[in-house]
């Protein structure tokens, strides 16, 4: 096991040093630069602005060395400056992440918690009522764009009904964590569903495939309930799968969700990094971008570990 | 035997079902126990205005962001700045200093490298009471501390043009002092450096190439040491928030908000939600909801909002590429401009809202001229145009050339910008009927901006908007120095390529010309070569949409580049609340 971990440990600093240069190269490569941002926006900046701020900003050295200086200052600990926001990345970005990570991780562990038992119920009851009801729902979910979702919630619960503010992170000089939890509640629902719809799909499909095998019989042969057929035995050999599912997944807890947090103004780590890479704000970009691909790595490693948890036929060499 | 594993699914269905209620009995109880709370009648002691952008930074002199100069006009002011009604007035200062009153005064330098040069001497008078949110008074010393930033090259400012002009600035006393300018200008008395904090500022500027990331306005915004507006920053959520609070050392009237918070919503569909569900009370017209949307919202919520659409110098215009063959010919430029009607388009598109454009120069502009070519629909005089320039109609609609080329051209913009697309089409239509044919394509913001247009890489004609200033120099899109090329490494805003002497020689002599009325003339003849030579085809000017609630007053849009928030102590709160 421990040699698995090694061997994976050095697979993923490997990606994550390919990562980082090509998404830096990717940045760099994009035409435009900041500068000619902050031209569009002031039309009195003379080109002696542009060219003494590119240099200013080093940006008018070559992309190969404009990478190899910040590698150098990274790899001592500096992982640089963000100019869109005028203060360190790591304090850019912790708040960004805090935030993310409770929305995302609600809204995942909601998720998981109703789309694994609505799945195995579909799947115990294939083609009844419930089932085309819930197949229904997962359609619906995984057709509707997240970006309608997102502002019919809105127009329902914030402008109809009134219940919950339309964004934002709390109710300005209040706080507290009632206030937060409100404002919480339609993010986290938006993601949820589309969550949910998804999840609940494929849990269904799984565990459908596993009851039709010859072991499923069995069991029922031997006498064991149908609960204990379905947790015991459907459900655990279903859940390889969805691990690998939910575990492809996880970066996105720390990587954010775009449109939600767009649509909510809630500030997470989706658009931090969306805003950093259309801004040329490289430094932010490219840490944002490489700890959502390290946390994704990481958790591939996590459910491969899951799967000799869960199948003791599977061993880690 | 087939009962009894029917009774078996029933009982592991049944606890399913179990726990999917009790889930939804739990999310229910959740609902309720936080929903109330929405419910509370707001406070009308604070005011909650939405924007789409964040800042960069909250450092006056750093960067240039619609965003932050919004923010910050509450909080400092500057010494001038052009008021409602586009008269360039003083905010800090005492008087306007001007050539005609006496405040400023042409010189010729007697030494140094300037010997023999004119120049100007502006003496400026800091009001009186003026103090930064501390108490310590603003002084000659913050205007020299804010010179020295604004030159250094590698302190991050972005336009260090109007520090560099300022060769000297001589301290009188502590309020008054005296800017020597370098040379004539004749937006001298726009020139000079607003304050900042030298007592808080000046250690992060000892190393000036640090200063952009050691600025006190980043590392502790809600010190109320660097404001000096009737509001100071008190608290900022990066991405989220700006909240405000009145400094107690303003010395103008009162403001009547105990507290502003400057909500950032970076999508216009939620911030309309926000604004329709009570989570932002105004929409700033300078960054907010879109034309569309705000008539949209008009027919819906009239009785809850004030809705005022404000032209101002966003100009929309299609820029001709004048190294084309086709369109070095003037005659079918004209030909282009008669042929579609601008008129109907701003009333089908935008409900009249946004003014057909006849130059680069707004209608609200002191310097406007009406005594310019314009080009009303006329497709008759379109065609009889194009026949003389050579391109005859065809059998097929087309136009062709003696050499039996077909008249087409192509027309660029930026992609997903719906209203720039939408005019494309109808323009490819309307000059479909003339028999030119248009090929429109669209690209990405940042190549069309990046690339396409700074580059001169259009092939015909490429469609985008500028953002002016009232009185704006016009050096930089007319003066042939300013064509962008290889050679001058892609610098200069001339895109069209736009060559003419006259241009030139007017531009210079307007850059020099101090009086006023001296310059209308000038500008008169600018205005007039614009729209007969037509390098650039004027469609409209943009209107931005003020959304007020109706209990808010005092709100009046200026249509220029400077902010409403330079007047919020104006702005006021009350069933009573009555617009001045």
């Amino acid at each position: 096991m421990s040699a698995f971990l090694i061997r994976r440990l050095i697979q993923s600093l490997a990606v994550i040093a390919i990562m980082s240069f090509l998404v830096y190269a990717l940045i760099g490569l994009m035409p435009g630069d900041p500068i000619d941002i902050m031209i569009a926006s002031d039309p009195k900046l003379t080109p002696d602005d542009a060219a003494r701020l590119r240099a200013l900003y080093g940006l008018d050295l070559p992309i190969g060395e404009r990478y190899w200086n910040w590698l150098t200052a990274a790899l001592g600990g500096d992982l640089g400056f963000s100019r869109t926001h005028s203060r360190p990345v790591l304090q850019v970005m912790g708040p960004h992440l805090e935030r993310t990570l409770l929305l995302m991780g609600i809204s995942f562990v909601l998720s998981a918690a109703i789309a694994i038992p609505l799945g195995v119920w579909a799947a115990a009851r294939p083609y009844s009522l419930h089932d085309y009801a819930i197949n229904l729902f997962s359609f619906a979910g995984r057709s509707a764009p997240p970006f309608w979702l997102a502002l019919i919630l809105i127009f329902v619960f914030a402008v109809w009904l009134g219940w919950f503010p339309a964004g934002g992170l709390e109710t300005i000089g209040k706080g507290g964590f009632w206030d937060r939890l409100q404002y919480l509640v339609l993010p986290v629902l938006s993601l949820t569903l589309l969550n949910v719809a998804g999840f609940t799909r494929f849990v269904r499909a799984e565990t459908m495939a596993v009851m039709r095998q010859d072991f499923i019989r069995t069991a029922r042969a031997k006498g064991v309930s149908e609960r204990g057929v379905l947790t015991g035995h459907a459900l655990r050999n279903a859940m390889i799968p969805i691990v690998t599912i939910i575990a492809l997944d996880f970066g996105t807890l720390f990587s954010g969700a775009l449109i939600t947090e767009t649509v909510f103004a809630y500030p997470g780590m989706g658009k931090m990094i969306y805003d950093s890479i259309l801004a040329n704000d490289f430094n932010l970009a490219l840490v944002g971008l490489l700890f959502a691909t390290f946390v994704t790595l990481a958790a591939n490693i996590g459910a491969d570990v899951a799967y000799a948890v869960l199948d003791p036929r599977i061993a880690l060499t | 035997m087939r009962a009894h594993r029917r009774l078996r699914r029933t009982r592991a269905s049944a606890n399913l079902r179990g726990m999917i209620r009790t889930a939804i009995v739990l999310l229910t109880l959740l609902v309720l126990a936080v929903a109330p709370a929405q419910t509370q009648e707001k406070q009308r002691d604070g005011l909650t205005i939405g924007i789409t952008q964040f800042p960069s930074t909250f450092n006056p002199m750093i960067d240039s962001m619609l965003a932050k100069s919004y923010i910050l006009a509450m909080a400092r002011r500057p010494f001038v700045t052009f008021d409602r009604d586009w008269k360039l007035v003083c905010l800090l200062c005492e008087t306007l200093p001007t050539v005609e009153n006496g405040g400023a005064q042409v010189v010729t330098f007697d030494t140094g490298e300037l010997k023999g040069k004119q120049g100007l001497r502006i003496t400026w008078r800091i009001r009186e009471g003026a103090k930064w949110g501390d108490g310590r008074p603003v002084t000659v010393d913050d205007v020299v501390f804010a010179w020295r930033v604004g030159r250094h090259p590698q302190s991050g400012v972005a336009g260090r043009e109007p520090f560099l002009r300022t060769v000297a600035i001589e301290r009188i006393d502590e309020r008054t002092f005296v800017q020597v300018l370098d040379k004539l200008r004749y937006d001298y008395n726009q020139l000079v450096p607003d304050p900042m904090p030298a007592h808080l500022e000046t250690d992060a500027f000892r190393e000036p190439k640090e200063y952009r990331q050691r600025t006190a306005y980043d590392r502790d915004p809600a010190n109320p040491g660097l404001y000096y507006g009737p509001y100071r920053i008190s608290r900022i959520v990066s991405g989220s928030h700006v909240e405000l609070v009145p400094n107690e050392t303003w010395w103008g009237e009162p403001p009547s908000f105990k507290r502003i918070v400057v909500r950032v919503i970076g999508n216009t569909a939620a911030l309309e939600a926000n604004l329709r569900a009570g989570g932002i009370d105004y929409a700033a017209g300078e960054l907010g909801l879109s034309l569309d949307q705000a008539t949209a919202l008009q027919r819906r919520a009239a009785n809850r909002y004030r809705f005022i659409f404000k032209a101002g110098l966003i100009y929309e215009h299609i820029d001709f590429n004048l190294d084309n063959p086709i369109l070095k010919d003037r005659r079918v430029r004209r030909a282009l401009a008669y042929g579609m009607d601008r008129k109907r388009m701003s009333a089908q598109l935008f409900r009249g809202l946004q003014p057909v454009a006849d130059t680069n120069i707004s209608p609200l502009d002191q310097v406007a001229s009406k005594e310019v070519t314009t080009y009303p629909f006329d497709p008759k005089k379109a065609a009889a145009l194009l026949d003389s320039a050579g391109w005859k109609r065809r059998g097929d609609g087309w136009r062709y050339n003696a050499k039996g080329e077909r008249l087409s051209l192509s027309l660029m913009t930026t992609s997903g910008h719906r209203v720039r697309e939408q005019v494309m089409e109808i323009l490819q239509a309307y000059w479909r009927r003339i028999g030119i044919d248009i090929r429109l394509k669209t690209q990405p913001a940042r190549v069309y901006f990046g690339r396409t247009v700074t580059q001169r890489q259009f092939p015909a004609m490429a469609m985008y908007a500028w953002i002016s200033a009232p009185e704006s120099n016009p050096r930089g899109t007319l003066h042939s120095s300013e064509i962008p090329t290889a050679k001058n490494n892609w610098s200069g805003q001339n895109f069209p390529g736009f060559r003419s002497p006259e241009m030139d020689r007017l531009i210079e002599q307007l850059e020099v010309t101090l009086k006023l009325k001296d310059r209308l003339p000038i500008w008169r003849r600018i205005q007039q070569i614009y729209a007969e030579e037509l390098p650039v085809l004027p469609l409209y000017f943009r209107a931005n949409p003020y959304v007020i609630p109706r209990w808010l007053a005092g709100i009046r849009p200026t249509g220029h580049q400077f902010s409403t928030t330079l007047w919020v102590e104006d702005w006021r709160a009350g069933a009573d609340a009555k617009q001045r």
